[in-house]
């Protein structure tokens, strides 16, 4: 589904990711792991089209297609679902209204006619009570005055909706109490299955504990220093980063 | 120079004080000339005034608007008309400065309810008037208020009797039909103790260059309710100076809603002076287009302790358009435990759009709660991200998130029928592209 190889990223002058290979197939759950400014995030951010990076060397193949080349919101069309880490707040429009434009961009990207308002209804309702939210919350404005655990939760719930085949969680569990993270991890392993593609990027393995990955990668310096099972999430809680970072200085 | 111009308008004074209201009331008498003499020694302001720094008014000096002296309601296209009046209301029309009875629709009003043109309620409750005629306001404020104390042909009285809480807006339509007509209007307002009203002041006009001259005095009463909206649709070509000036009692709540959309020069002052633990809301949004230049002045008194003040004005400024935004906000030294904030944010579409906005907090009280805050900017990239991350390309993104700029004030409209109509209002102003109405 997802091929990245030899992906070298800079900001500016500044070289973040240093030469990433990366496979990824449907179905599979990949976590991405490591240390604050180890270029997580800049992975998931470049992987969904944010601007202000340079793509030194290295390509990105999504689907057989050159994904570099697109548009964020093409992007977004073709499959590739960003659940933000800090999702903005956008007084004035409904999430519903936000709900529906995204969701009929993608139809009418696929050569579909627009939805339906009451099976659109029925189905985001039903989301709504997956995700344990309150029906009010559709027509609150995007994000307004939600907590962080609320925040998270419409990350999950638009991710629902639009069912997307590569879904991108950054930080997800950041700012999450423990309910919350259930309710969202819950959300997600709802929606997995062969046809569509995790990958979970996070400081902490708290998230692991209720998504369970089937690769866990390290990265580190802009490289991935080492790639296991979900062992290596449990690993990592015990040592540390230092551990891996040590590591990769001795060799 | 600016009192020469000025005396032009000074000089027909006397062609047009015999066709105003209230001829034969002394004190109405003694105030106009008043006002009369301060306007023709003054002019129309200047802007080496601070209030009055960043609207220049001379186009109105080298022109001059006179007020009509026929009732020209046979001029108003009805069917036009409609598509500003409000279903679901009581409607008050008044053209060309002139209340027109025929158009407005009063039926079933309670009998403790008075709604009445200005020159009629002269005429029928002298007293009453001589009670609230520039109450609120002071003529010394400024020379526009001494202008249309001098000026006003008719306008509107409302009074509402203690605790009766209308089920209906009025709505009072101002229509302005002919080119270099002077519209100036009185408006008096009164709700009495615990009274609840919603009021809607409209202002439309044709194609034409044309001067609206307005103030609203209003009396919001001890733990009564008043909205009061504003939508300001003039003409392209028209000039519009309108203020209203508020008191309310203790307890009283008093909030506006403020949105300015036409005109080529407008200007809107709003001043409250708040007693005992009274509340205030002041929203606002002003939209300015080609070479509009729209101004929102507030003043929020607080003279006595424990008063809640909020407001919110927000500017889309595109092309050459220019908002200004004057907020002031006077905590005097009995007003302890206010509690106030006022913010001022504009979003600017174009490089040659400008937006000036000058917070003042003038706090004499040691123990109170004031905040304020202004944003002048472009669309936020990370909102723009955000947006195309969820499937929605990018112009399209920058028209939803304009619109949802704007949209915030609007989704604070209470009643129905006007939040349709001035969303329809806003929509005209801006691109539309992938915005679906529909949805919203």
């Amino acid at each position: 589904m997802l091929s990245i190889k030899n992906l070298h990223v800079s900001v500016g002058d500044k070289p973040i990711l240093k030469g990433i290979d990366l496979e990824i197939n449907a179905g599979e759950i990949h976590a991405i792991m490591g240390p604050n400014g180890s270029g997580k995030s800049t992975l998931s951010h470049i992987l969904s089209g944010k601007s202000g990076y340079t793509v030194t060397e290295g390509s990105v193949t999504y689907q057989g297609k050159d994904l570099l080349q697109m548009p964020p919101e093409t992007r977004a069309r073709e499959g590739i679902f960003l659940a933000f880490q800090y999702p903005v707040e956008i007084p004035g429009v409904s999430n519903i209204y936000l709900l529906k434009a995204a969701l009929n961009s993608i139809r009418k990207h696929h050569g579909q006619s627009e939805v339906d308002a009451m099976d659109f209804l029925t189905l985001v309702k039903g989301k709504v009570r997956l995700l344990e939210m309150d029906e009010k919350f559709l027509y609150r404005a995007v994000n307004e005055g939600f907590s962080g655990g609320e925040k998270k939760r419409n990350e999950i719930l638009q991710m629902a909706i639009l069912e997307p085949k590569l879904c991108i969680l950054d930080e997800t569990d950041s700012g999450l109490d423990i309910d919350a993270l259930k309710i969202v991890s819950e959300g997600v392993n709802s929606l997995r299955s062969t046809d569509r593609a995790f990958v979970m990027v996070t400081h902490y393995q708290r998230l692991l504990d209720y998504i369970k990955p089937d690769f866990v990668h390290v990265l580190a310096n802009g490289r991935i220093v080492k790639s296991g099972g979900a062992e290596l999430a449990l690993e990592l809680e015990e040592k540390g980063y230092s551990w891996l970072e040590d590591n990769q200085v001795a060799a | 120079m600016t009192t020469a111009k000025a005396s032009r308008y000074a000089a027909e004074y006397s062609n047009i004080a015999p066709i105003l209201c209230g001829q034969s009331l002394l004190w109405l008498e003694e105030q106009r000339l008043k006002a009369l003499s301060q306007f023709s020694e003054q002019g129309f302001p200047s802007s080496h005034e601070e209030e009055w720094r960043y609207t220049n008014v001379s186009a109105i000096e080298k022109k001059l608007f006179s007020p009509t002296i026929n009732k020209t309601i046979n001029l108003v296209d009805i069917e036009w008309l409609k598509l500003y009046q409000l279903q679901e209301a009581w409607s008050v029309v008044l053209v060309d400065g002139h209340f027109s009875a025929e158009l407005s629709s009063l039926e079933d009003l309670p009998v403790d309810v008075l709604v009445m043109g200005m020159a009629d309620a002269l005429q029928k409750l002298p007293e009453t008037l001589e009670n609230y005629i520039n109450q609120s306001v002071n003529i010394d404020e400024n020379s526009f208020i001494a202008f249309n104390t001098a000026w006003f042909t008719d306008g509107l009285f409302v009074s509402v009797n203690a605790k009766r809480i209308l089920e209906k807006p009025i709505q009072v339509l101002h229509v302005a039909t002919q080119q270099d007509v002077l519209a100036a209007t009185r408006t008096v307002i009164i709700l009495d103790k615990m009274a609840e009203a919603s009021i809607i002041e409209t202002y439309v006009g044709y194609d034409n260059a044309y001067l609206s001259s307005t103030v609203t005095e209003v009396f919001v009463g001890q733990n009564a309710h008043l909205t009061l909206y504003k939508m300001q649709c003039e003409s392209e070509k028209a000039y519009h100076f309108g203020g209203i000036y508020v008191k309310q009692d203790r307890d009283a709540h008093f909030t506006h809603h403020n949105f300015a959309f036409g005109a080529l020069l407008a200007r809107s002052d709003i001043h409250t002076d708040l007693d005992h633990a009274s509340e205030c809301e002041l929203n606002g949004l002003y939209l300015g287009v080609k070479r509009q230049h729209i101004d929102s002045h507030t003043r929020i008194n607080h003279i006595k302790p424990h008063g809640i003040s909020r407001e919110l004005y927000k500017g889309v400024l595109d092309d050459r358009a220019r908002g200004v935004f004057q907020g002031r906000v006077i905590v005097a030294k009995d007003a302890q435990q206010t509690d106030s904030q006022m913010n001022n944010r504009n979003l600017l579409l174009s490089d040659d759009a400008e937006a000036d906005s000058k917070p003042q907090l003038e706090i004499y009280a040691d123990d109170v709660k004031c905040g304020h805050g202004v944003t002048v900017g472009q669309l936020d990239e990370k909102s723009i991200f955000y947006l195309q991350s969820r499937c929605i390309d990018e112009e399209v993104a920058r028209n939803i998130l304009t619109f949802a700029f704007a949209n915030e004030m609007v989704d604070r409209i209470k009643i129905k029928v006007l939040h349709e109509m001035i969303l329809e209002q806003v929509l005209i102003r801006f691109p539309q592209e992938g915005i679906n109405k529909e949805w919203l």
